[in-house]
């Protein structure tokens, strides 16, 4: 039997609702005094985790798993001390540091010198211990020059880069409570971190790392355990969770993957206009279809889209002229359905489709109908990368 | 492991953060002022200065008590340092929000380390009202020293105070401005701007009310050791050299109160804050 590092005794967890709104002024408490209600009432609560129990052993990479909301954050909280348990019992045998946040008070007044010894002494470093590794943090973070200015003056990738090497040269601890939000940033900071979780594995370190970025925990997890709505789902093997975790994230998929509310916004002279427009998303395929009817006749009509950033640039489109299907001598009340189908290359975030119907040049515009349908996207494979194609993969060994 | 060994390793943890979070404290305070760290010995100049003119030239008090200007300066800067922790205490916590939410440590350590911070500025200013006490003439004696009691009385009476204030400000946020009243009319009740001996004059009972106030005998006791014997203390107005207990019992039962309530609030502080 291999000995435990952190021991999770039917821990159970609720968080008070609205306690802000409901007691945060001396009135209310007077209010619900006089009303004789306990300003503790039960019906302000909701329960976060149900009776969790496991144990993680020394030496273990751990990883836990869920959706958003599942209480997992709660969960490793709670290991961290951050918040309590309302029932049951922790203990951690070991040393430990959490990694929930980098750069856990960082303050920009400071030079960033001084925060490397602040964000130190927060994680349990004396300035001796500090002292002795500050070169190596320094050089890690390749910020020689810059040490002694204010941190105001980083750009916010040094100040991530400042941060990740404070934390990652300095917890040498026997345990890490790792977040999954150290994993995010450019592809390049991701490859640093996964290159400091192999290192972590290779010193036999104990890790709870929690994530719902299933790749990485298949890669890394000796164990995983799966979280949903506060109660484990499942415990133990990796595989056996990653199919239990798809499984949900497939039901998730399904409403995830889907359209959303935004106010659209149309212009142009009104001659063509669009009705029923909808996008299919799969993991794959997109197809953006609409129906086009005109309100008078018109000699050229040129239909269009294009799919931008909720939060900023167009990402792509096209319309029938660059495709060479210019619509001629259109006659009032014509109907055409159009359809666009393309391959799901997008990164997961929000979009919007706008439709177009104009002229030749681009003139008249008959319709220019931003909004017209929003999207999220969000795939289930997730590579860090610009754009995602979905890849086929095909491996054999070679005879 | 010895157990003094067990009570380093205890208190390793705290005593890192709360050594960082001073010297922090101190270098951001003053950090973008041109004069720096002078400021925290001008200001008290500054309102003992007005408080001065107003009271002293214009308004004659205590023109017949010995060397009341620094007597002024003295409860002045006293009561500063009340000030200072007790509103700090208040905003602790939630100023910490962001640390709290996202790290653990013993989280009295914040509360601890603002009262640090405003102690070491007690002892700066300290300095300065030696200097006034020398030019103004004052004869320092060996018993001058017990000034120290005093002043311990003071750190934890105010200490207490801001623990409490902290845990209570979480919950409610009334509390700081409850508490800036409250300071007013405690500036008023406790003897700075004005000779005790003009209340002793005028009521018995009135001033064995007012001398209650741990504060008040604080300023008096430390006015009676460092400057002039003859200062009336709490001992001299219930004509009892065992009245002082009044006013240290009242900081006991207050501090066991604040520990008791800081311990129990505090497990909260990360999801409630």
């Amino acid at each position: 039997m291999s000995e435990i590092a952190i021991s999770v005794q039917s821990v159970s967890k609720h968080f008070r609702l609205h306690s802000r709104a409901k007691q945060n002024r001396i009135k209310d408490v007077f209010v619900n005094a006089l009303k004789f209600r306990s300003a503790n009432e039960k019906n302000f609560s909701q329960q976060v985790l149900k009776d969790v129990s496991f144990n993680v052993n020394k030496g273990e990479f751990f990883g836990i798993v869920g959706r958003n909301g599942s209480g997992k954050s709660t969960m490793l909280k709670m290991l961290a001390s951050i918040y309590q348990p309302n029932s049951g019992s922790i203990k951690i045998n070991g040393r430990l540091v959490p990694f929930i946040e980098l750069g856990v008070g960082f303050n920009p007044s400071l030079t960033g010198r001084e925060n490397v010894y602040l964000n130190g002494a927060l994680m349990g470093f004396s300035d001796s211990e500090i002292d002795k590794k500050y070169n190596n943090i320094v050089e890690f973070a390749e910020l020689e020059k810059f040490m002694d200015e204010k941190l105001n003056n980083y750009s916010s990738g040094m100040q991530v880069r400042l941060a990740f090497s404070v934390a990652t040269i300095l917890a040498d601890s026997e345990i890490l409570l790792i977040d999954e939000v150290l994993a995010v940033g450019d592809a390049s900071f991701q490859r640093k971190c996964y290159e400091y979780f192999k290192k972590l594995k290779k010193n036999k370190k104990t890790v709870v790392f929690i994530s719902h970025d299933m790749q990485a925990v298949r890669e890394y997890c000796d164990r995983a355990m799966l979280i949903d709505e506060g109660k484990i789902i499942e415990i133990g093997d990796v595989d056996k969770v990653s199919q239990s975790y798809t499984k949900l994230f497939m039901d998730e998929i399904i409403d995830d993957n889907e359209t959303v509310d935004i106010d659209s916004e149309k212009w142009g002279d009104g001659s063509a206009t669009y009705t029923n427009p909808r996008v299919d998303i799969s993991e794959s395929l997109i197809t953006v279809k609409a129906t086009v009817k005109a309100r008078t006749d018109i000699d050229d009509l040129v239909l269009g889209f294009t799919v931008s950033a909720l939060d900023g640039d167009d990402v792509m489109g096209t319309n029938t002229r660059i495709k060479d299907k210019i619509i001629r001598n259109v006659l009032k009340g014509e109907q055409y359905d159009i359809q666009w189908k393309f391959p799901n290359i997008l990164e997961d975030g929000k979009y919007s489709v706008a439709l177009t119907a104009h002229g030749t040049s681009g003139l008249p515009v008959y319709e220019w109908w931003n909004h017209a349908v929003a999207i999220k996207i969000r795939k289930y494979e997730k590579t860090g990368y610009q754009v995602n194609p979905e890849i086929k993969l095909s491996l054999s060994k070679v005879k | 492991m010895s157990y003094l060994e067990k009570i380093k390793n205890k208190y390793r943890y705290p005593l890192i953060i709360l050594k960082q979070l001073v010297i922090t404290d101190f270098k951001l305070r003053y950090q973008s002022s041109f004069l720096g760290y002078v400021w925290t010995l001008l200001k008290p100049l500054a309102l003992f200065a007005i408080l001065y003119i107003v009271f002293v030239k214009v308004l004659n008090v205590g023109a017949d008590s010995p060397h009341f200007g620094v007597s002024l300066l003295l409860g002045i800067v006293l009561w500063n340092y009340f000030v200072e922790v007790t509103m700090g205490g208040i905003n602790a916590v939630v100023g910490n929000s962001e640390l709290m939410r996202k790290i653990y440590f013993p989280r009295y350590v914040v509360v601890l380390a603002g009262s640090f911070s405003a102690f070491i500025n007690l002892l700066l200013t300290m300095i300065v009202v030696f200097v006034f006490m020398y030019i103004n003439g004052v004869e320092f004696t060996a018993t001058s020293i017990f000034v120290v009691f005093p002043i311990i009385e003071m750190f934890v009476f105010s200490l207490s105070l801001a623990f409490i204030l902290s845990a209570l400000y979480v919950r409610f946020r009334d509390v700081n401005y409850i508490w800036e009243v409250l300071l007013q009319a405690a500036f008023y009740a406790t003897p700075i701007i004005y000779p005790f001996s003009l209340v002793m004059d005028q009521s018995q009972l009135f001033a064995k009310i007012l001398i209650i106030n741990p504060m008040a005998q604080i300023v008096q006791d430390s006015r009676a050791l460092l400057i002039y014997s003859e200062t009336p203390t709490i001992n001299d107005v219930f004509g009892n050299s065992f009245a002082i207990i009044i006013p240290l019992l009242i900081v006991s039962i207050l501090t066991v109160f604040a520990i008791y309530y800081f311990k129990k609030r505090s497990p909260y502080f990360a999801e409630e804050v």
